[in-house]
């Protein structure tokens, strides 16, 4: 009989090892559904992670690897700092739109002046925008015990139907006749975000992720409300005689992976997407709460995981484009990814243990 | 705009339907979260059960095969829930939010035939005689069957968390696993039984939306609805019959929005869509205002992981 015995604390070979097993299991399992849907399972396995990498056509998806990854580590960062202390902001979907929004509102009101605070505003007020959409279900939590896990979640929808206000009424492009959106942004010198050095795919959001990393690193381990985050999410009990103020945490967790989330949607609006549209938004506020997991909600683990799932996501499009594997085969990819992450954390809070039968 | 267009009786008529969705997800998470957890995944278990019983429903040409189909792959992927929180002792909330991520993705990658095809048309049961009833006949009695079977699981769920032994124990493992282990009752057998049940409901209501209310499947269907039924349990206080309740509040409005915008009325229809979720946020605050009421209903143990020292 097998039988889980609790470590006195966490593995620290598991802890790495893990996220590892799990990525390798993940490959296994996706290999079966590959083959289930009629597809070779070697061959999308290769046209998924190795490809995009090292294939023949790498040199176009190198520079989308860090288009992708750049919003994903950038919300991730954020969204880890809240998780550690038990925070749950699950809703950086609705942030990103939000910080998109008022991002793109801010360029669009000077258009067509070219001025050079133009950008530096836009970028205040994408990281408001996430802010105070955050800040919603962090004010409720703390006034109203309101659990913000749903109210942020819900919020999603409430700034999904918001974008698409915004891109058929007060955004729209008024000398579009055709399709609804904003102006495109690619276009506005003075608010666009392009590549900073060609085919790299490098922009300002990917240069702001990897300074979120480092901020968050040295946040984590050189400061006391790092400690704090630590402590809450730990030992709450111990948290509260330790002096945390369990208000300013929630209010600060929220605010922050808010405004990266705003951030994050504010550099994608102004660069890769180019305008707001109904369908700006494509799931990275859900894909970072992977990202967050599997990067073991640390900053160093997050900027890796971060590229792994970005590499899923263009080798996904590999995939689909070769081999016509469905785009949702990817996401229910990312899922199982997951799922085997939280399964096999078990191995570093427990030791297995092999019992005979009947001995108590 | 014109308010005299609505027709109220058929407007009250659409409440059970637009209701029973989330009704039949939302008791089902009420009996999973009795018993101590907290399933986040309705969402996922919702579209998955949506495009099982859709998929089933279209081949079988059988309305009552898609919805057997629809309560089976609930149960089933809300066993892979079950598995990691109960054996493999991961975290509930992550645990939930995985279900639901997976779901999404797994429920778009077997639909991909099934977009754009018409479903069947549940056919309505006509009770004799109190469905000729003016008014009252139309808006109560002229519904399809799952309308019924919805508030009969209602009323079997109180009945068996209120007055049998079964209700009992599920409660006891909810209240205070502990004790419930030491008595010797199956803690982590029993959570399964709940977790299997709760994904059967969220699956009928989910096959709910595709087989009779939308009757079509498109990707991400449920949209948001397993999330609002996760926001009526609290509402409940979990508490049964205030889940039908509560359903039916949600539900008429729901319906109301969708005649304003027909109607053509002055706002957006952006605005309006966007009601249902911003009314659900209002009622968990004010439900979790106080907190006398709310949080002391809530079950002792939700959200904990058991995992027997001994």
């Amino acid at each position: 009989m097998i039988r889980l015995e609790k470590r006195p604390t966490p593995s620290r070979a598991w802890t790495y090892a893990t996220p590892v097993l799990a990525v390798a299991l993940t490959m296994l399992a996706g290999g079966l559904m590959f083959a289930a849907l009629g597809k070779n399972p070697f061959l999308a396995i290769k046209t998924i992670f190795y490809d995009p990498i090292l294939g023949e056509f790498a040199f176009y998806y190198r520079g989308q690897l860090l288009v992708k990854a750049g919003p994903l580590i950038l919300i991730a960062v954020g969204l880890a700092m809240g998780f550690k202390a038990g925070i749950w902001n699950i809703g950086a979907e609705g942030q990103y739109i939000m910080g998109a929004i008022f991002g793109a509102a801010v360029g669009l009101a000077f258009y067509p002046a070219e001025h050079w605070y133009i950008f530096p505003l836009m970028v205040i007020a994408g990281a408001i925008g996430g802010l105070l959409w955050a800040m919603i279900p962090a004010l409720l939590k703390v006034k109203f015990n309101t659990n913000e896990i749903l109210v942020s979640l819900l919020l999603v929808y409430v700034a999904e139907q918001l974008l698409a206000a915004m891109a058929l009424g007060a955004l729209r492009n008024p000398d579009a006749t055709g399709f609804p959106g904003s102006r495109n942004l690619q276009q506005y010198p003075a608010a666009s975000n392009p590549e900073i050095w060609a085919g790299t795919g490098i922009h300002m959001g990917v240069v702001a992720a990897l300074i979120a990393v480092i901020f968050a690193y040295i946040l984590l381990s050189r400061h006391l409300m790092g400690f704090h985050i630590q402590l809450a999410g730990q030992s709450p009990k111990a948290a509260r005689f330790g002096g945390v103020n369990p208000t300013a945490l929630v209010v600060f967790c929220m605010g922050l992976s808010g405004a990266l989330a705003g951030l994050a949607g504010m550099f994608e609006v102004t660069g890769p997407a180019g305008q707001i549209a109904i369908s700006f938004n494509s799931g990275y506020g859900f894909t970072a709460i992977i990202v967050a997991f599997l990067g073991r909600l640390h900053p160093i683990g997050i900027l890796l995981a971060g590229l792994l799932m970005a590499l899923t996501y263009i080798g996904g499009e590999a995939a689909q484009a070769t081999l016509q594997i469905p785009a949702a085969a990817i996401q229910a990819f990312q899922g199982m990814l997951l799922f085997f992450l939280l399964g096999v954390d078990v191995l570093s809070n427990y030791r297995i243990r092999l019992v005979k039968e009947g001995v108590a | 705009m014109n308010l005299d267009s609505i027709n109220w009786i058929l407007l009250l008529a659409s409440l059970m339907v637009a209701s029973t969705p989330i009704l039949l997800a939302a008791i089902g998470e009420l009996v999973v979260e009795r018993a101590g957890v907290l399933n986040l995944g309705v969402e996922g278990m919702m579209i998955t059960g949506a495009i099982c019983g859709f998929a089933i429903s279209v081949e079988t040409q059988s309305a009552t095969l898609g919805f057997i189909a629809a309560a089976i792959a609930g149960a089933a992927i809300s066993m892979l829930f079950g598995l990691l929180t109960q054996y493999l002792l991961s975290n509930q909330v992550a645990t939930g939010l995985a279900l639901t991520l997976f779901g999404l993705g797994f429920s778009a990658l077997i639909g991909q035939g099934y977009i754009g095809i018409k479903g069947l048309s549940a056919p309505n049961i006509h009770i004799p005689v109190i469905s000729d009833i003016p008014i009252i006949g139309p808006v109560l009695f002229q519904h399809d069957l799952m309308v019924y079977v919805s508030i009969l699981l209602i009323a079997a769920t109180w009945a068996t968390l209120k007055y049998t032994r079964a209700g009992l124990i599920l409660r006891a493992v909810g209240e205070n696993h502990e004790a419930a282990h030491a008595l010797g009752y199956k803690v982590i057998r029993i959570r399964l039984t709940a977790i299997a049940f709760g994904g059967a409901c969220a699956g009928l209501g989910g096959a709910y939306l595709s087989i009779v209310r939308v009757p079509q499947w498109t990707e991400g269907l449920t949209a948001g609805a397993g999330w609002i039924a996760l926001a009526l349990v609290v509402f409940a206080s979990w508490k049964p019959w205030r889940v039908l309740i509560g359903a039916y509040i949600f539900g008429g409005l729901t319906v109301l929005q969708l005649n304003l915008q027909a109607a053509g009325f002055k706002i957006p229809v952006e605005y309006l869509s966007m009601s249902p979720y911003l009314i659900t946020i209002l009622v968990l605050v004010v439900m979790s205002s106080g907190r006398s009421r709310a949080a002391l209903n809530a079950p002792a143990e939700l959200g904990r992981s058991f995992h027997a020292s001994s």
